[in-house]
């Protein structure tokens, strides 16, 4: 069910080919690595091998005089001429360059960078760079960074701590008063991040003749031209950021500001040859500050006798590394689903952001609610588990129903749809649940472990950065809009125009099928193009669970304004009130005298050449832009820091079916059912991919992926061996079923469908691993719940 | 350093480019041959996103040095296009079941599963998981990667090809 019942589509949640895969399976696609540009020089890297340390001197002599090399830069030139990059916390003392400069603040940091005509002489030369370095005593832990006598690791700032603020919505102390229950305790969610394939690149070639500044990147990140403009002290109209290029995967982590100021700055310096930076793996890994929440939480949640859950506690202190960009805000963004599905009354939120000597923070799909959506989901298994009722149970008596849409939570947000009872069922349908149970029991009764997973999940889209202003009152930006321009060229032709690059999601699709159907044309004939950022349009970029949303609205609002002039344009031809038209694929004629007509090719005509037929005033052409402000956005907090945070909410029920080798603790995951309503579906196949992908790498998260530090500050994850992604080997043939609550707030009923596979997968799994240890009396708390975790947990109780 | 000629037969042409010694097989074949469909993803022959065929075998151009390659017969997903450029069944079939995302891993997962279906066209799920076990997508979680090769199959065999 990809539509509401009684909907009559053409194209919007019809099964169609994805416009962009042609390219992507004959080899064409345009990656950043791909971009062609003459007489290109390449950047290497060198990076710092301590944690911590003093740079007393670096010697280039001899990395300068290898052929083909160019130059060399270091931090402290950079530093003298460009500014620090951007931080979403007010942290003015916290400085972030490209470069290390004068301390290095993590094992992996770039410390100088190294120009030359190709690749494998830059590598040459890094290694003849001679660095003297002063080690200082690092701090890896984030809750000893916290400590008073904790060394810093930013001296300037005087203190570690990033961000924190204290948020009470609604009587927590009168419901915990009131509750019977109380249960504490402590959770951890790994570091990890989403690591697309395609590692960060970007290429830069500043052109003196026009003053301007043209960048090419494999990047998803709100105001990335901006933040270019800012570092580079340029005025923002001589940044071009060209948006046509194919991005490799980012699912939030494409966000190399550093990486591209630092080519920016050394094309200008060499008097505008172009220069590209294709991180490889270590460096993407080790230094490309692109890691994601590494969080602690301490909960309590207040509950009665029969299950129903009253109110929770939370402390979040989420890890930071050296450079939090906008990182920390992933600790507000889950505030508007932070009681999750579930009719919970009040909340005490206390989050932290740290920073330690480790590398940078980006954010990670879903902004931080992957990491929170595990903690409530631990939350009510634990409820669960104390009352001894059935974890289904308490979750269905949880559950806000179906009839009290919209409905408020208590940090003020207001849900704006959902059946969440209907997709549980259809869920436990699919997976024939007490079919399940029963397999998990034969292989319990014979001696070993299996468990069921359940999860819920909340997935908030259409974005709004409201969260921001909780975080940091300094940034009052009530909008996150998003624009579309749609024109119909002189032979009839419809071109969409957005704004920003595509990581995988189909944008030129969601385009044109909603184009498709508001003109009623075949989407195969509409071409999507990406603007370039002077030529360009309104964005906030594809983050946020937003753009089928935001998008997908703006394509919808330029179609009915260009609908529109057509009609005047038939109304003024015809001599008929506009109400007595209508519109048939493309033509429009009088209701009462079909005969009356005027064709699309008749229309497209006047628009472009017969100004004489033109209503008085209209212009000539076909073409309209629509920028959308988020649904429901524009509002500040109130006097209780209540708002609405993002306008759409998507649910998902995930039932994941695991065993595990008693004496590895390898978990096999048999079976992964999925139920997910994101509303009206304009891409079938799309959404599909993308929640079971986010399922993919919720169990890579659950299981496996994890930036391993040693207590020295060393990073011990540098390859695909020591940081493990799930192949089809650990990934089961995932069943989804749809279900379909339109959304009051969109243009279709739409709502977003990117993150939640991500959102719920990793609560679902620690739930079935937990359910598989519970007859042993044992369970885990930390995400990623490796193997070598598992089999020592087991040892531990065997011993016991 | 030195370079020296090296001659393929890519995509059934004949080929022949200068390499320095050091120099890979992926980087060759998308800096001197120009055929950028093969895609670098962690330089150390764990993703499998630069997979290509070297006599009829599935490799990893990252971990293959170009003159090791001097003689061989290679094909890249360029080469699983028909003669018009327009895409084959296989790739098709990876279009209709929608087998990708961002497209980046897919040239690679091409060309597992272009390997597998040169062995059989009967191929079970489990024989599907194995044949890609080496190709990792960080979009999709498989699932329509499996349908897309299921596809493929079905469709080779109808055609007999």
């Amino acid at each position: 069910m990809s539509a509401p019942a009684g909907s009559n589509y053409h194209y919007v949640a019809r099964k169609r080919r994805v416009k962009e895969d042609k390219r992507f399976v004959t080899g064409k696609g345009k990656y950043i690595q791909d971009v062609a540009v003459q007489d290109t020089k390449h950047v290497a890297i060198l990076a710092s091998p301590h944690p911590r340390a003093k740079i007393l001197s670096i010697n280039a002599e001899a990395a300068l005089a290898v052929p083909g090399v160019l130059t060399v830069l270091t931090g402290d030139e950079l530093a003298e001429h460009t500014s620090p990059l951007y931080h979403g916390p007010d942290v003015p003392n916290l400085r972030w360059y490209p470069l290390a400069h004068e301390l290095t603040r993590y094992a992996g940091e770039w410390v100088a960078a190294v120009v030359a005509e190709d690749r494998y002489t830059a590598e040459d030369a890094v290694e003849l760079i001679e660095v003297y370095y002063e080690p200082l005593e690092p701090v890896v832990d984030p809750e000893e960074a916290l400590k008073p006598d904790a060394p810093l690791v930013h001296p300037d700032q005087g203190t570690n701590l990033v961000l924190e603020k204290d948020f009470v919505w609604g009587p927590v102390e009168e419901d915990f008063a009131a509750a019977d229950h109380v249960l504490s305790f402590r959770a951890r969610w790994g570091r990890s991040s989403t690591v697309p394939i395609e590692t960060f690149g970007a290429m830069a070639q500043w052109d003196g003749g026009t003053e301007s500044l043209q960048v090419w990147a494999s990047i998803q990140m709100p105001n990335y031209q901006e933040q270019i403009a800012n570092a580079m002290r340029l005025p923002l109209n001589s940044v071009r950021v060209h948006q046509d290029v194919d991005v490799g995967g980012s699912y939030g982590v494409k966000r190399g500001i550093k990486h591209t100021v630092l080519v920016a700055y050394l094309s200008k310096k060499l008097g505008g040859v172009p220069v590209r930076f294709i991180e490889d793996r270590l460096t993407n890994m080790s230094g490309g500050d692109a890691h994601g929440p590494d969080r602690i939480f301490y909960t309590d949640v207040a509950f009665t006798n029969d299950g129903v859950i009253k109110s929770m506690k939370i402390k979040a202190i989420d890890d930071c590394g050296a450079y939090p960009g906008r990182g920390p805000f992933q600790l507000g963004k889950p505030i508007a689903a932070l009681v999750g599905p579930y009719r919970i009354n009040s909340v005490h939120y206390h989050p932290i952001s740290v920073s330690t000597n480790k590398t940078g923070q980006v954010p990670v799909r879903g902004m931080g609610q992957g990491p929170t959506n595990f903690m409530i989901e631990l939350a009510v298994d634990k409820v669960a588990r104390h009352l001894k009722m059935h974890r289904l149970e308490v979750r269905q008596r949880n559950f806000i129903r179906h009839d009290e849409f919209p409905y408020l939570n208590p940090t003020g947000t207001k849900y704006d749809s959902g059946d969440y009872h209907t997709v549980l069922e259809k869920t436990m349908e699919l997976a024939d649940f007490e079919n399940l149970v029963k397999r998990r029991d034969d292989i319990r009764a014979a001696g070993n472990l299996a468990g069921i997973g359940i999860g819920a999940c909340l997935e908030p889209s259409g974005g709004n950065n409201m969260f921001e202003y909780l975080l940091n009152p300094k940034l009052e930006i009530s909008t996150f809009m998003e624009g579309c321009q749609v024109r119909i060229d002189s032979t009839g032709n419809i071109i969409g125009t957005m704004g920003t690059t595509t990581s995988g999601q189909g944008h030129e699709t969601l385009v044109a099928t909603i184009l498709g159907e508001e003109f009623q044309k075949d989407p195969e004939d509409i071409r999507v193009i990406h603007a370039d950022t002077l030529a360009g349009l309104p964005t906030r970029s594809p983050v946020a669970s937003r753009m089928a949303v935001m998008l997908g609205g703006a394509a919808d609002g330029a179609a009915h304004k260009l609908k529109k002039q057509l009609h005047e344009i038939a109304a003024h031809n015809l001599q008929v009130p506009i109400e007595q038209l209508e519109y048939n694929n493309g033509d429009i004629s009088d209701r009462n005298d079909p005969s009356r007509k005027l064709t699309w090719a008749e229309l497209v005509n006047i628009a472009h050449r017969r100004y004489d037929l033109l209503p008085d005033g209209m212009e000539p052409g076909l073409q309209a832009l629509h920028v959308m402000q988020v649904p429901l956005g524009g509002e500040y907090p109130d006097e209780n820091n209540r708002v609405q945070l993002y306008p759409c909410f998507s649910f998902q029920a995930h039932i994941p079916f695991v065993e595990i080798d008693p004496g590895t603790g390898k978990v096999t995951v048999h079976e992964y059912f999925i139920g997910h309503d994101c509303g009206t579906v304009i891409n079938p196949d799309i959404v599909r991919g993308m929640i079971i992908g986010g399922v993919a790498h919720g169990i890579g998260a659950a299981l496996y992926e994890k930036f391993a530090y040693g207590e020295d500050g060393q990073f011990l994850s540098g390859t695909f061996v020591d940081y493990v992604m799930p192949s089809t080997f650990e990934v089961p043939y995932v069943k989804d079923v749809e279900h379909c609550t339109p959304s009051p707030l969109t243009s279709h009923g739409q709502k977003g469908s990117g993150e939640g596979g991500y959102l719920g997968a990793p609560a679902a799994m620690a739930s079935a691993v937990n359910d598989a240890l519970y007859p042993l009396g044992l369970s885990l708390e930390e995400l990623p719940m490796r193997m070598t975790d598992i089999e020592a947990l087991l040892h531990e109780g065997r011993d016991k | 350093m030195s370079r020296r000629d090296i001659s393929l037969t890519v995509n059934g042409k004949d080929a022949t480019a200068p390499a320095e010694p050091r120099m890979t097989l992926l980087d060759f074949l998308r800096d001197e041959l120009h055929l950028s469909g093969t895609h670098m993803g962690c330089e150390h022959g764990v993703c499998g996103a630069c997979t290509v065929i070297v006599n009829g075998e599935p490799i990893r151009s990252c971990l293959m040095l170009a003159v090791q390659a001097d003689g061989d017969t290679v094909q890249t997903v360029e080469g699983l296009c028909q003669e018009d450029g327009e895409p084959g069944l296989l790739q098709d079939a990876f279009r209709d079941a929608h087998g990708m995302q961002c497209g980046y891993c897919t040239p690679g997962m091409l060309m597992s599963a272009h390997a597998l279906l040169e062995e059989t066209l009967s191929p079970t799920d489990e024989d599907i998981r194995e044949a890609i076990g080496g190709n990792i997508c960080r979009c999709t979680g498989y699932t329509q990667i499996i349908d897309a090769i299921r596809l493929a199959a079905e469709r080779m065999k109808e055609q007999g090809t």
